[in-house]
C-alpha cells in the first residue's frame, strides 16, 4: 500500500494539505512549549521565593537558651515579706498593699542577680565589665527572675535553675548572622563577651532549642530575642472572627435577595454593577473609608481589631456576594421547578432546596475571602494598626496588631541581623496559615460536593 | 438555615455592642510619632508595663514627628493619641492647629539627645565631611566664579579634592521626619552660611536640594539602609542609635573631623545633634490612667539617665538636673 502511494505522483491538493498540516503541527508544538515554559517560569519564581524565605526564616525557629543558676540573694533582694491579709482589711486595701509591695520588688536591681549568676558560670577570675556581661542574656532575664520571686516569695535565699534567652546580639554571634571576622569596632558585642559566649556554647551553658517564644510571646523591643507573634496571631484571629460573623450572613443574604427575590430593574442592575466594582476597589481605599467612618465619625477605638475586622468585612463582602450569586445561578432549574411544583413557597424553595446545594461553593468563597483578608495589610496601616503593642488583646476592642502588620513592623526593626530572619519566620507562619485555610477549603469542597 | 438567622442576629448585636463600648473610656496610653524616638518609647512602654502592674502597657505607633503631631492635634478624646514623640520642637503652625482643635494643654518633655550621622557601605571609601561640602554637593544651584549655575558636581571629589572619587548620591529623610529639619538646619544651612553667598542671592538658595542626587526617604531608616545596599555609592543620613546597631554593614563619616559617638555628642563636640522630645496632652491626664506615672518613669535615672536602659539602646542621656527641671516644668502645667 505504501508503495502505491509513494509511486503515484502527489496531487497538488494533497501537497497543499501536507504543507498546511506541517504548519499547524508546528504551531501547536510551539504553543505547547510556550505553555510549558510559562508554567516552569512561574513555578521557578515560586520555588525561588519559598527557598529564599525558608533559607532566611528557618534559623529563626531555633534559639539560643542560657541555663542559669540564680541565687535569690537577700543582700540584693532587700524587700520585706509580701503583705498578708489582715483581718478587717477590705479587698481594695489588700490589693493596694500588694501592688505597693510588687512595685518595691520591681524597683530592685534584678540585673545584679543576673550578673552574679553569670559570674558564677564564667571561669574564675574572668575579666569582663558588668555592662558587657549583661549583653549576653536577653534584657528580660531580670523580669523572669522578678516574676518568679513575686509568684513565690519563699525563694528568697535559695538557688534555682532558670533558663533564660540569650540576647539577640549573642544569638547573632552564635548563628553567624554577623560576620565573625569583622574587627572589634564593627562588632555589636565586646571581645570578652564574645569569647565567653563561645565558652558557654562549648560547655553547654548555652544550648540551641526550638524557638517557642516566637509563637508564645508578644512583640518586644526591649528584649528583641523574646519577641513573638502571639499578640499578632490573636489580633488576626479576632479580625477573622468578625469577618466571618459579619460578612457571611450579610453577603449570603444579599446574594439570595438579589438573585432570587429582587425584581429585575435598572436599580438592581445598577447595584449589581456596583458590587462588581467594589470587588475591584484597591484595599487601601477601604482603609481610608474605615479611618473616616469608623474612627473619625463613629469614634471606635484606634488600632482595635474590631475596626480592622469591620474594614476587612467590607472588603470581603463583594467576593462572597459574587460567589454566592454565581452558585445560586448554577443550580438547575429542574430543582426549583420540582420544589415549586410540589407546592413549596418561594422562600421554602430557596432555603430548603437551592441553598443547601450551593453550600460547598459558599463555604469555599468564604474561606478564600477570609484567607485574603488575613493577608491584607494596607487598610490596617491606615486605621492605626501599625503601632507597637506589647500585650495580647483581651477583647476585640483592645489595641492589637495583625500578622501581616507584624511582618511589616519587624521588617523595619533597627536590629537588622536579628530581625531579618524573624521577619522571614513570621512570613512562614502567615503562609502556613494561608495554605491551611486553602487546604480546608479544598477538602470541604470535595467532601461536600461528593455528598450533594 | 436557622443558623444563618442566628448568625445575622449575633452580627447585629455585635455591631450594637461595639457602638456601646465606645462610651467606655480607654485605659491604655496611646503614643505615636517620630521613628527616631520609637525604639526608646517602645522600650519604656514595655518596662512601664512590667513595673506598674496596675496599668496596661502603652501602645506606641510611628508615622514620623510630623505625622505624630498631626494626629496629636486632631482633638481631645478617646480616639486621639495622648502622647506625640518628636525629634524636633513642635512648630508654631502645629500649635495653632492644636489650639483650633481644642488641644490647649500641651506639655513638652525633653528626655535626651540623638546624633545625626552620615554613613555609607563598609565596602566603600571613608568620608570626612564638612557642612560646606554637603551643602555644595546637594544645593540645587551653586555659585561658580560668581555666577549662579545649576549644580555641576557629579562626584564628591569635584566638590572637594579631599573627598573620594565617588558619584554623589545622598539619601535624606523626607519632610515628614524631624530628622530632616535638623539636617537642613545643622548641616545644609550651616554650610550655606559658610559658603558666604553674595548679596542678592535667591531666597531658596540654602533650602532647595537638587533632585538628581538627593533621594528622599519617607519610611524608616531600614528603607535608607536598603537604598545603600542596592546602590553602595549612596551615602545615607541616619540616627546615631540606628548606626550603632548596624556597625557591621555601615561605616560612619566624620563631620568637621569629629567621629560621632555617644561621648562626642554628649560633650557637644559633634555638630549635628538634637534633643529628643515627647509632647503630652494635658487634657488627657487623669482621664487616661497612668500618664503622669509614664512621664515620671520615662525621666527616671534607671530609664533615661546615665547607665539606664535607654542608654544601652543608643540614647544619649541628658544630665540628671536637666531631667529634674523638665519634670518640674511638666508638673507645673502647660508650656507656652
Amino acid at each position: 500500500m505504501t508503495d502505491v502511494t509513494a509511486s503515484r505522483p502527489l496531487s497538488e491538493r494533497t501537497q497543499l494539505i501536507r504543507k498546511n498540516l506541517r504548519r499547524r503541527h508546528m504551531s501547536e508544538t510551539i504553543f505547547r512549549a510556550l505553555g510549558l515554559l510559562a508554567i516552569i517560569v512561574a513555578l521557578g519564581f515560586v520555588a525561588l521565593l519559598f527557598a529564599d524565605i525558608l533559607r532566611k526564616g528557618v534559623p529563626a525557629f531555633t534559639q539560643s537558651n542560657l541555663h542559669l543558676t540564680a541565687t535569690f540573694d537577700p543582700e540584693i533582694i532587700d524587700v520585706g515579706p509580701p503583705p498578708g491579709r489582715i483581718a478587717g482589711q477590705s479587698e481594695a486595701e489588700f490589693r493596694a498593699a500588694s501592688l505597693k509591695w510588687q512595685r518595691e520588688v520591681a524597683m530592685l536591681n534584678w540585673n545584679k542577680v543576673v550578673e552574679a549568676s553569670l559570674r558564677a558560670l564564667a571561669p574564675a577570675g574572668y575579666e569582663i565589665a558588668a555592662k558587657d556581661l549583661l549583653t549576653i542574656p536577653e534584657t528580660d532575664a531580670r523580669h523572669r527572675l522578678r516574676e518568679m520571686f513575686v509568684a513565690d516569695p519563699s525563694l528568697l535565699g535559695q538557688t534555682v535553675k532558670v533558663d533564660v534567652l540569650a540576647s539577640a546580639n549573642a544569638d547573632n554571634w552564635i548563628k553567624g548572622n554577623i560576620d565573625r571576622s569583622l574587627p572589634d569596632s564593627q562588632q555589636q558585642l565586646k571581645a570578652p563577651a564574645r569569647a565567653l559566649i563561645d565558652q558557654f556554647v562549648s560547655n553547654g551553658t548555652i544550648s540551641m532549642g526550638f524557638a517557642w517564644s516566637l509563637l508564645t510571646n508578644v512583640d518586644s523591643r526591649a528584649a528583641p530575642a523574646s519577641s513573638g507573634l502571639l499578640g499578632a496571631l490573636v489580633g488576626s484571629l479576632y479580625m477573622m472572627l468578625i469577618v466571618i460573623v459579619l460578612a457571611v450572613p450579610i453577603g449570603v443574604a444579599a446574594a439570595i435577595y438579589l438573585e432570587e427575590f429582587a425584581p429585575k430593574s435598572r436599580l438592581t442592575d445598577f447595584i449589581e454593577v456596583n458590587i462588581n466594582n467594589l470587588a475591584a476597589v484597591p484595599s487601601i481605599v477601604f482603609g481610608l473609608l474605615g479611618a473616616a467612618v469608623f474612627i473619625n465619625y463613629m469614634h471606635l477605638p484606634i488600632s482595635a481589631p474590631l475596626v480592622g475586622g469591620l474594614v476587612l468585612t467590607l472588603m470581603t463582602l463583594p467576593t462572597i456576594i459574587i460567589a454566592t450569586r454565581g452558585a445560586l445561578l448554577g443550580v438547575s432549574p429542574a430543582l426549583r421547578q420540582a420544589a415549586l411544583g410540589m407546592g413549596a413557597s418561594k422562600t421554602q424553595m430557596v432555603f430548603h432546596h437551592v441553598l443547601p446545594v450551593t453550600f460547598p461553593s459558599i463555604l469555599t468563597a468564604t474561606i478564600i475571602g477570609v484567607a485574603h483578608a488575613l493577608g491584607e495589610t494596607a487598610p490596617l496601616l491606615l486605621i492605626g494598626m501599625k503601632a507597637f503593642v506589647a500585650s495580647v488583646p483581651a477583647t476585640p476592642l483592645d489595641q492589637a496588631t495583625a500578622l501581616p502588620v507584624q511582618i511589616y513592623l519587624w521588617q523595619g526593626n533597627e536590629n537588622r541581623n536579628f530581625f531579618e530572619s524573624h521577619t522571614a519566620a513570621a512570613i512562614m507562619v502567615l503562609l502556613v496559615l494561608m495554605i491551611a485555610l486553602n487546604g480546608i477549603a479544598i477538602f470541604l469542597r470535595s467532601r461536600l460536593e461528593r455528598r450533594a | 438555615m436557622k443558623i444563618a438567622l442566628y448568625a445575622s442576629v449575633a452580627a447585629l448585636a455585635l455591631a450594637g455592642l461595639s457602638t456601646a463600648a465606645v462610651a467606655q473610656s480607654r485605659d491604655t496610653i496611646q503614643v505615636a510619632g517620630s521613628s527616631t524616638v520609637l525604639p526608646f518609647a517602645s522600650i519604656v512602654a514595655e518596662e512601664f508595663g512590667a513595673a506598674f502592674p496596675e496599668f496596661k502597657t502603652p501602645v506606641v505607633g510611628s508615622g514620623g514627628t510630623g505625622g505624630g503631631l498631626k494626629s496629636f492635634c486632631e482633638g481631645v478624646g478617646d480616639n486621639t493619641i495622648d502622647i506625640a514623640n518628636a525629634s524636633r520642637k513642635i512648630k508654631d503652625s502645629e500649635r495653632e492647629v492644636c489650639t483650633s482643635n481644642g488641644v490647649t494643654d500641651i506639655r513638652e518633655v525633653q528626655f535626651g539627645y540623638d546624633g545625626i550621622v552620615f554613613a555609607s557601605a563598609t565596602s566603600g571609601p571613608d568620608f570626612a565631611l564638612t557642612p560646606l561640602q554637603v551643602y555644595k554637593a546637594i544645593a540645587a544651584n551653586v555659585y561658580v566664579d560668581g555666577n549662579l549655575v545649576p549644580n555641576p558636581y557629579k562626584s564628591w571629589n569635584e566638590v572637594d579634592a579631599a573627598l573620594p572619587a565617588q558619584p554623589i548620591a545622598l539619601a535624606v529623610p523626607a519632610s515628614n521626619h524631624g530628622t530632616r529639619e535638623v539636617f537642613q538646619e545643622r548641616v545644609v544651612a550651616a554650610g550655606c552660611e559658610e559658603a558666604a553667598l553674595p548679596e542678592g542671592h535667591p531666597e531658596d538658595a540654602c533650602t532647595a536640594y537638587r533632585q538628581d542626587v538627593v533621594i528622599e526617604i519617607s519610611g524608616d531608616y531600614t528603607e535608607t539602609l536598603a537604598r545603600l545596599k542596592s546602590d553602595p555609592n549612596t551615602v545615607g543620613v541616619f540616627g546615631l542609635s540606628f548606626y550603632e546597631q548596624n556597625t557591621d554593614t555601615l561605616k560612619v563619616a566624620t563631620v568637621n573631623g569629629v567621629v560621632p559617638t555617644k561621648e562626642s555628642v554628649a560633650a557637644g563636640e559633634y555638630p549635628v545633634s538634637r534633643p529628643l522630645y515627647f509632647y503630652v496632652k494635658g487634657q488627657h491626664i487623669g482621664v487616661v490612667p497612668g500618664i503622669n506615672e509614664y512621664v515620671q518613669f520615662f525621666l527616671s535615672e534607671a530609664i533615661s539617665g546615665e547607665g539606664g536602659t535607654l542608654e544601652a539602646a543608643g540614647l544619649i542621656p541628658q544630665p540628671a538636673d536637666k531631667s529634674a527641671e523638665v519634670l518640674a516644668a511638666y508638673e507645673a502645667g502647660p508650656t507656652q
